[in-house]
């Protein structure tokens, strides 16, 4: 690493300092916040508050709920990923072909990404809404009785569409990249070497994809379990009957609208955990590059 | 085994550019083709043409007795080593010779005879284990060839594959690369801008500027009889010294019979080695005569090269044996017989003399 020279010995620690400061005001005091309150119980008007040690973390552990939305969450991560990963990478194969106006059709599938989470669920619950939306109306018409307002299973598929679509923009520009890394010539080595373009692809393409891939099932998890409350909040609050609430919404819930700060600080520790621990696993692969 | 046939071979690029401008020529069965000549000249797309990665814009490409413009890379049945080796980084030595004969539905005991085989005549039997990165610029280039022989094709295509190596490496592997296309006597088509490549390898040359087949022929016979000013200059280093003159300058090198220089002027060439320097008056007869003043000189061991200048301007370099050469700013007379001149068009584009 290249090492820089100061003129004045303050001046490094005077450079870092807003970035210090900003980690510290909006990241490790609120963190530190969260692990005391975990430990405390307040009542509903915050008149009285009293140290409980781990009780909260007890309580949650000992509450059927918790696991069910813990359940819906890895469910809810699982398909948004698969299904945000796969339409990415086929998008993404099929703009890396030459193509006439091809700038324009990369540009265009890159801007959801510039759509905010909530205006996202706002388009697609439209999309999706029972007696107006012209998605429902393609599904009655194919004979299904289309409700996601009282089916759990049909806003949950709801979410993790308009979840998934939001991360396709994000996914297809890294493959996109990772496709342009590939050495031209051993593609075409490939096609030499009597290999199809579908076997090329599943032979040749999708094992040099492999970091890229990686680095992306961890960005899409973290994705699928902290950035899409504004989706959920703006399409199903977590309803019908708690069928999509996720991990992070149900702090939102249990603390902000059911008043139970302890409890709701306790989630947002295991939370914090689950997110240290994604990064580590990114931070040792991804340096270390995955091997092919 | 096959024969390639170009017939009329154009490339026109979307943008309008023409690559290759009608090359025609054919490799006989078994033969060494060494396309050569500066970068951006075509050779390059022409093999890719003959490979399939590249479209034909007009023109035929035979391989064999089979027209094979519209027949996918995969059955033209030839193989080819890139510049850059193109193995395949995820898959063992081993896998990337296997590669090629997998596709086509090998029974496995044959693959595993067949690339043992392939590795035991590279001597690359050790590495099958290793996968690319784990292995040097020079096994690299092996690989390369072996997954181009496992298949036992009827063509192999190698584009400038030796460019990325070392110098010293570079003319080992140009060694065996002649001795394996002898031994397993494939027709081959080979590109490069190195003129020693292309001179040692060669069965047949076919030198190419600006998307046009300038010259074909056996190496010695284009060194001897190049057909233009431009192969003249490209074939041979250092290269042959060309002397734009009139017809009365022409007339004037040479002692008794005229050289029947047309009227229009030409350009006289001849190449460094051919000239000497005399001691001493006696020239012999029926000989040119350039008079220079000596500028530079260098000493390479072997041989060392003179640059001199003629009082017209022109820059002339003579080749002599040896290390003994006159000191910078004496005046010399360099002398050549006169059945080792050249003489082309005032355009360069013809050969008038020999």
């Amino acid at each position: 690493m290249k090492r820089s020279v100061f003129t004045h010995r303050l001046l490094p620690y005077a450079l870092l300092g807003p970035q210090i400061a900003i980690t510290i005001i909006f990241f490790y005091w609120p963190a530190i916040q969260a692990v005391w309150q975990s430990f405390l119980l307040q009542d509903a008007f915050g008149l009285s508050t009293m140290f409980v040690g781990l009780e909260n973390y007890a309580t949650l552990i000992g509450q059927p709920e918790y696991y069910h939305t813990l359940v819906n969450t890895l469910i809810f991560s699982a398909l948004v990923a698969i299904i945000s990963l796969s339409l990415a990478l086929l998008l993404a194969v099929q703009a890396d072909k030459p193509l006439r106006a091809g700038g324009v059709y990369r540009t265009l599938l890159i801007w959801p990404y510039a759509v905010a989470p909530a205006v996202a669920g706002v388009l697609w619950a439209f999309m999706f809404q029972p007696s107006l939306g012209l998605l429902a109306r393609g599904l009655r018409e194919m004979g299904i009785d289309w409700n996601p307002l009282l089916d759990g299973n049909h806003a949950m598929t709801m979410v993790v569409a308009a979840a998934a679509w939001k991360q396709i923009s994000y996914n297809f520009l890294f493959f996109l990249a990772g496709l342009a890394a590939i050495p031209r010539s051993v593609l075409e080595a490939a096609a030499i070497d009597g290999a199809s373009p579908t076997r090329r692809f599943w032979t040749i393409v999708f094992p040099l994809l492999s970091p890229t891939t990686f680095f992306l099932i961890v960005v899409n998890i973290v994705y699928a379990f902290f950035d899409t409350f504004g989706i959920i909040d703006a399409m199903t609050a977590g309803g019908p009957a708690k069928a999509t609430e996720t991990l992070v919404y149900k702090v939102y819930f249990d603390g902000r609208l059911g008043g139970d700060l302890g409890g709701s600080a306790a989630q947002s520790v295991i939370l914090m955990v689950m997110v240290i621990g994604l990064t580590a696993i990114q931070f040792r692969y991804v340096e270390r590059k995955v091997t092919y | 085994m096959a024969a390639v046939t170009l017939n009329e071979v154009g490339k026109v690029y979307a943008g309008g550019v023409e690559a290759v401008k009608g090359v025609s020529f054919e490799v006989a069965d078994g033969a060494f083709c060494v396309l050569v000549g500066p970068s951006g000249c075509g050779k390059s797309t022409l093999l890719r043409m003959i490979a399939g990665i590249e479209t034909i814009s007009s023109g035929t490409i035979t391989i064999g007795d089979r027209v094979v413009n519209d027949i996918e890379p995969a059955s033209r049945d030839i193989a080819m080593v890139f510049q850059n080796y193109a193995l395949y980084p995820h898959m063992k030595v081993y896998d990337n010779m296997a590669y090629g004969l997998r596709n086509r539905g090998t029974p496995k005991p044959e693959i595993e005879a067949r690339v043992r085989e392939a590795a035991r005549i590279l001597e690359i039997d050790q590495l099958l284990n290793r996968k690319p990165r784990e292995l040097s610029g020079g096994q690299r280039q092996r690989v390369a060839m072996g997954r181009a022989i496992v298949r036992k094709p009827k063509a192999f295509l190698f584009d400038e594959p030796l460019s990325n190596l070392d110098a010293k490496l570079r003319v080992s592997m140009r060694v065996e690369i002649k001795k394996l296309q002898r031994a397993l006597a494939t027709t081959s088509v080979y590109v490069t801008h190195d003129q020693l490549e292309a001179m040692t390898l060669a069965d047949m040359l076919v030198v190419m500027n600006a998307g046009r087949v300038e010259q074909i022929g056996a190496p010695l016979a284009v060194y001897e009889k190049p057909a233009t000013t431009f192969v003249a200059s490209f074939i041979g280093a250092p290269p042959m010294n060309l002397l734009p003159m009139t017809r009365a300058e022409a007339e004037a090198l040479i002692e008794g019979a005229p050289l029947g220089v047309p009227d229009e002027g030409a350009i006289v060439g001849v190449r460094p080695e051919d000239l000497m320097l005399p001691t001493g008056g006696a020239r012999p007869p029926g000989s040119i005569a350039l008079e220079l003043t000596v500028g530079a000189i260098e000493r390479v061991g072997p041989e060392t090269f003179v640059y001199g200048n003629m009082a017209r301007g022109d820059g002339v370099i003579v080749r002599l044996p040896g290390q003994v050469a006159p000191a910078s700013g004496e005046r010399v007379s360099a002398v050549a017989p006169r059945e080792k001149l050249h003489m082309f068009s005032a355009d360069g584009r013809q050969r008038l003399s020999g």
